[in-house]
């Protein structure tokens, strides 16, 4: 570990707390429907929106049917984008010729995972999915999926703000606006800075080029493997071109990590030069990440009226992202002590640690602190293989995924996934003093517990259910790529992952299978819309209660002792529930690779 | 609940024009005007023909020329197939990979430990960058096999080391393509007669 290295963590941090109360203050008005200075261009088209799809925008929802719209938008959302998968042949903008999507569990595997905010990738994007596919499908529901999260979250904030009143706000506004104010615009000036750095944006087919030194490389048969000639010796092919993929990169890179979706242009995400060129790129890529997730504590504080409880979340937020930071730079930086007669310390001329699967232009402080972030967030994207990490390094993203991705979080995700989080302490706090727990002004009762802890146990049962049936049937375990506790911690992550509407995986993991294109298409749903639903139920009982005014007797939730007493419940229900299957993975991998065993 | 049938079936088709469609093409037409060479993957053309992208590893393996990183994009070096081994770091093909890429290694400059980024693979497959340590692991082999001074390699691999950008961010690091081109122009392979 450098100094320079914790120095750009420090930038990094600091760069997220400078962007929360401008942009959180910006959404706050953006859903309260109050004036910006993006109106005159915004408004005609958000009135044109409302009179083509017939939405009365001043119309209010119950709970019940904001959760009915934001289904029934994703449902016909989702099968859109299964249509389009299918039928890509037949579509534009698809210089490669690119075929169907097939088999069909891929492309429902794609299509719940992109629906759901999850952007899990079977497939290798630029062998698979036409320029139309990754714009109107894949890109798109970056932007829906992004705000139907959004959406949530402010309706369970309003839900605590609003007294004695039946409503939540209106899906299909909320939804409309955090489109054409919160991301859009964004997006348009953000992807122009990408590509100003190098990430790609264009139309054109694939390039041929004339590689520089032409390459004799053994010649593989239909089965991979290399083919043999009469003597016995590998027949030689002799390269001299390569296919470079292009692509309308840039525009669905920015509102991948802004709407932390996280689904990759091309297969290596943003380890690829043309997603992620130069370590500006990755800071902003890292930057966009937190940016809204941050913004929405502000949000929290200021439409609740109590802007110190916004920041007490703010700051156990941030102490648990640098715990997180620190376990992984640290272990990748440790690198690996089976590699013999390899120099991996650190120097001014290398950053030396565990380089299998990372870029130099990141080393290892930019690779660790990636992958910390977009875990904690339920973004996905990755600049280094999570699977080629030390143990200890892969297991600070499964875990911040287990810890139900409320460390600033997914856009809106992590907001009403960490409010959850905050009814549990009330009520826990509340115990401890044998009061009846009230949260700003409102009393929490058996309803929002039960709700939550609905909320809390969908999660683990997904995961722990699915890895234990992968983890001891055949069609299961022989899509691990690595032995030993490590392809146990390849299961775990993919149902972690994707129940966790992550979508990072352990690569290695062969997932285009039946079984786990199913299974994780699946787990996805579960996963995003199971807990929605008691999520939006606590936020339509909140909203109808009565204000209780503060006494002597109301645990506050705006101190230092309410932030640690947060980070406990988040940290101690992650563990109880995870521990085991965590110390028969990554932990003991993490022992028995410094014993010097290998798989 | 049929109203919302209707809007949620209207609002899919009015979103996915603007979202998906509009956007990504002004994006398209403002990035060919303002970064035509940046948005087009900074394509390098000599002699009226590309021969590679600037960001984009292609592979190198003649003793003369630096070689870029490993690569499992492919069959090795495929742009249009990213992707890395995600060997885990106790996966007995990793550790004897190592071992045995570490014993060609040593013999080629014996004595010195391997730079880590000598021998792993890249997280793309198409890393385009070497550490400074890498290069200057190679140099002595390359100056061998160019007929020139190490001193006067050191120089050029200097000339292509890109510090960290605005002085903090990243790694400092050598463009491997770059460096190779250069060295064609500035000091081309003699006849392997000579040797």
């Amino acid at each position: 570990m450098t100094f320079n290295g914790w120095l750009q963590i420090a930038v990094f941090l600091l760069l997220i707390l400078a962007v929360t109360k401008p942009l959180g203050a910006f959404i706050i008005r953006v859903f309260n429907r109050e004036k910006t200075f993006l109106d005159p261009v915004l408004r005609p088209i958000e009135k044109l929106i409302y009179r083509t799809t017939g939405v009365d925008e001043e119309h209010e929802m119950a709970w019940t049917e904001y959760a009915v719209a934001m289904l029934l938008f994703s449902v016909v959302s989702m099968l859109l984008l299964y249509l389009v998968q299918r039928v890509q042949g037949f579509l534009p903008f698809n210089p490669q010729k690119l075929g169907a999507v097939t088999p069909s569990d891929l492309a429902f595997n794609t299509a719940a995972s992109f629906t759901t905010n999850t952007n899990w990738q079977a497939y290798s994007g630029e062998s698979t999915m036409s320029y139309f596919t990754q714009m109107a499908g894949l890109a798109y529901h970056n932007f829906v999926s992004a705000a139907t999260g959004i959406a949530l979250a402010i309706a369970f904030i309003r839900g605590i703000a609003r007294r004695q009143m039946e409503t939540i706000g209106n899906f299909w506004v909320d939804l409309v606006r955090c489109c054409l104010w919160v991301l859009l615009p964004f997006c348009v000036v953000g992807s122009l800075v990408l590509v100003s750095q190098g990430v790609v944006q264009n139309l054109r087919p694939y390039d041929k080029v004339t590689i520089v030194e032409p390459q004799q490389v053994p010649h593989l048969g239909t089965d991979g493997k290399p083919t043999l000639g009469t003597d016995g010796k590998p027949v030689m092919d002799t390269v001299t071109e390569q296919t470079i993929a292009q692509g309308p990169v840039a525009s669905q890179e920015f509102i991948k990590e802004w709407g932390t979706n996280g689904g990759g242009f091309f297969n290596a995400n943003s380890s690829h030069p043309f997603e992620n060129p130069t370590p500006l790129s990755n800071l902003i890529e890292m930057f966009c990440i937190f940016a809204i997730g941050s913004a929405l504590t502000y949000a929290l504080g200021h439409m609740t009226g109590s802007p110190r409880h916004g920041w007490a979340i703010w700051g156990a937020m941030a102490a648990l992202f640098l715990v997180g930071v620190t376990v992984a730079y640290w272990a990748e930086a440790r690198g690996n002590p089976q590699m013999h007669g390899v120099d991996q310390h650190v120097s001014t001329v290398q950053p030396g640690g565990n380089m299998e699967g990372k870029e130099v232009r990141f080393g290892i402080a930019n690779s660790a602190l990636f992958a910390t972030v977009t875990t904690d967030a339920s973004c996905g994207a990755i600049n280094g293989w999570h699977d080629s990490f030390t143990p200890l390094g892969g297991m600070v993203p499964m875990v911040n995924i287990m810890l139900s991705e409320v460390i600033f979080g997914g856009v809106g995700s992590g907001m009403y996934g960490m409010l959850v989080f905050v009814v549990l302490t009330v009520f826990i706090a509340g115990l401890m003093v044998g009061r009846t727990p009230e949260y700003l002004g409102k009393k929490i009762e058996a309803y929002e517990v039960k709700m939550a802890m609905l909320f809390a146990l969908v999660f683990p049962l997904i995961v722990l259910l699915l890895a234990a049936v992968s983890s001891v049937k055949g069609f299961g375990t022989s899509s691990i790529a690595n032995p030993g506790p490590h392809g146990l911690s390849e299961i775990l992550y993919a149902f972690t992952s994707a129940a966790g509407n992550n979508g990072s995986a352990f690569g290695g993991l062969n997932a285009n299978t039946p079984w786990y294109n199913t299974a994780i298409g699946f787990a996805c749903l579960g996963g995003r819309f199971l807990m929605k639903i008691p999520m939006l139920a606590i936020a339509g009982s909140l909203a109808k209660k009565k204000f209780v005014p503060p006494s002597v007797g109301t645990f506050p939730v705006t101190t230092p002792l309410f932030s640690v007493l947060l980070i406990g419940v988040i940290l101690i229900l992650g563990a109880l529930t995870f521990f085991p299957a965590l110390s028969l993975g990554p932990i003991l991998e993490h022992l028995l690779m410094n014993a010097g065993q290998a798989f | 609940m049929k109203r919302n049938i209707i809007t949620a079936i209207l609002m899919t088709i009015v979103t996915t024009i603007l979202l998906g469609l509009v956007y990504p093409l002004v994006v398209t037409a403002l990035a060919q005007v303002l970064f035509p060479h940046k948005a087009n993957g900074q394509l390098i053309s000599q002699d009226g023909k590309l021969i590679g992208s600037r960001i984009i590893a292609q592979p190198f393996t003649g003793a003369g020329y630096f070689h870029p990183r490993a690569s499992a994009a492919g069959n090795g070096y495929d742009a249009a197939n990213s992707g890395g081994t995600n060997m885990g770091p106790t996966n007995r093909k990793l550790i004897n990979r190592i071992k045995q890429d570490v014993t060609a290694a040593q013999s080629e400059n014996p004595g010195k430990p391997v730079p880590v980024d000598y021998i792993t693979t890249s997280a793309s497959g198409l890393d385009p960058d070497i550490t400074p340590a890498n290069a200057e692991f190679q140099l002595p082999r390359v100056a061998r096999e160019r007929n020139i001074s190490e001193d006067q390699l050191r120089q050029l691999v200097l000339q292509h080391t890109e510090g960290r950008q605005l002085g903090l961010l990243g790694e400092p690091r050598v463009n491997v393509l770059e460096l190779n081109l250069d060295l064609d122009s500035k000091f081309p392979l003699q006849k392997r007669a000579s040797r």
